[in-house]
């Protein structure tokens, strides 16, 4: 008996994991992968020169950009959700600007709310390890005569990016956790798709523990991807010899 | 270790022992999704009010016990009532087979049909498969408008679900929804008597199939709660003989 008949059967045996709801845990399972790894993408591109600009000797750069990461880093994610979702209609007239079209679905405001909430972080990780650099380094590049825009970007930012890279993994994963709330604005993800057969079949058990399973495949996946990557990037650091 | 753990099956046995037998309540605890006007919903100053909450409070005078409301969003209203959150649900739950393998109702005390609310711009006349082609259908996430429209429209429309009807009608405002379907009476309030002319009844009230629109409302108990359930009917049928019945409900709904 091959595989997929097996499913067939096993799936006709059962009331709540019918064909229609792997439906829709596998539209939620769409959504939350697209959302998240848009938002993660959109916000290390912007982590990136806001981190330099954090570094910044200069107060008047370097402040604004902290009072940005402060007030997303210090408020929760659902609030910066409900506030972008349901607070941006309280604006007069905004259906007849050309913003509606984008704010009317509820997947973009998910994902700016999302994306701005990653940057965030994502930028005081990369200030961390950009202020981490080794003063030696920074010396060395001086007296080559790098200029400093060179230096930041042969010295600075490729061994910043290496020691991030730990830390940065687990704002990924917390990423994945954290678009959980994704559904209380109407996004069937995978939390919603999970509420909803809860709600419809009363099985918060069956409904939420394969949702659960799927969250740490996804995360095994993460992991996997970033141990990778530490290995390729990292190798450097490693004893010579094992 | 081995003690706590010996003691803690002892009590869970006792416990067992004990609500294996039918309990004779003094306080009821009622559970319930607020708001959802005039059903059960919040005056200006924070009271608990609505047709269900009066009816549940005059119910329990005439039974003898003391009502305790515990509000519960919707989508985990029957778990709560099965881990023991409280004891019944009075909240404009439809009585229907699904349900009814969950849960004990009692006897159906008021009956409501549901319809279809629209702003004034939208131009159909009727809601059904052609009419909602590429439409944003809002429904409460659980109900049994949900399942009706996520089973017949699902395919040509997109449904957006709503953990309260509140944040429907917050997003109906916003304009993201071209439509939704509600029990007629929440609608009516919410979206009609509240508003000034923006939105319209659309088609016509729907109440079959029964498969999904059921008997009516039901008071919700645990299926082993059946002497409850019949104090509960008995007041039921005792208050619709007095007159109190026909008075609450005149409270909320006039003469309709």
């Amino acid at each position: 008996m091959d595989i997929t008949t097996w499913m067939f059967e096993w799936l006709e045996g059962n009331a709540i994991f019918t064909p229609n709801t792997l439906g829709y845990y596998w539209d939620g399972f769409v959504t939350t992968t697209q959302l998240v790894f848009l938002s993660l993408l959109a916000g290390l591109l912007l982590a990136v020169p806001l981190a330099i600009l954090r570094s910044s000797r200069h107060k008047w750069i370097s402040l604004p950009v902290y009072v940005y990461t402060y007030v997303f880093r210090g408020t929760p994610l659902l609030i910066q959700l409900y506030i972008i979702y349901y607070g941006v209609v309280f604006f007069d007239g905004i259906q007849e600007t050309f913003l509606w079209p984008i704010l009317r679905e509820a997947f973009y405001p998910a994902l700016i709310a999302f994306t701005l909430n990653t940057a965030a972080y994502t930028t005081e990780i990369f200030r961390g390890a950009i202020k981490a650099t080794s003063q030696g380094e920074i010396e060395a590049a001086k007296a080559y005569g790098m200029s400093s825009s060179l230096m930041m970007r042969r010295i600075i930012l490729p061994s910043a990016f290496r020691r991030a890279l730990p830390s940065y993994g687990n704002e990924v994963i917390f990423m994945l956790h954290a678009s959980a709330i994704a559904s209380v604005v109407t996004l069937t993800d995978l939390t919603g798709a999970a509420r909803f057969v809860y709600a419809r079949f009363y099985a918060p058990f069956d409904a939420f523990l394969f949702v659960a399973a799927i969250y740490l495949c996804l995360t095994f996946a993460i992991l996997f991807v970033f141990r990778q990557l530490e290995k390729r990037l990292l190798a450097h650091l490693k004893p010579l010899s094992h | 270790m081995k003690r706590i753990l010996t003691l803690s099956v002892l009590g869970l046995a006792v416990a067992a022992a004990t609500s294996a037998q039918a309990r004779d309540y003094d306080n009821v605890r009622i559970g319930v999704d607020v708001p959802y006007e005039p059903m059960e919903y919040r005056t200006a100053d924070g009271e608990l009010t609505g047709f269900d909450i009066d009816l549940g409070n005059a119910l329990c005078e005439e039974i003898g016990v003391s009502c305790e409301w515990v509000e519960q969003e919707w989508d985990g209203i029957i778990p709560g009532l099965m881990s023991r959150n409280y004891d019944a649900i009075m909240s404009s739950m439809t009585i229907n087979d699904e349900r009814r393998r969950q849960v004990l109702f009692s006897e159906p005390y008021i009956t409501m049909p549901s319809a279809w609310f629209a702003p004034q711009s939208l131009d159909i006349d009727e809601a059904n498969e052609e009419t909602l082609d590429g439409m944003t259908i809002g429904v409460q996430r659980g109900t049994l408008q949900d399942n009706y429209v996520t089973d017949n429209f699902g395919s040509v429309a997109d449904i957006s679900r709503y953990a309260t009807a509140d944040d429907m009608v917050l997003d109906m405002d916003a304009q993201r929804l071209d439509i939704v379907f509600l029990d007629f009476p929440i609608g009516h309030y919410t979206l009609i008597e509240d508003n000034d002319g923006e939105y319209k009844e659309v088609g016509e009230r729907i109440s079959e199939p029964k498969e999904y629109f059921g008997d009516g409302f039901g008071i919700a108990f645990r299926q082993r709660d059946e002497a409850l359930a019949e104090r509960f009917n008995e007041a039921l049928a005792t208050l619709k003989e007095n007159g109190t019945y026909d008075e609450i409900h005149a409270r909320y709904f006039g003469d309709e």
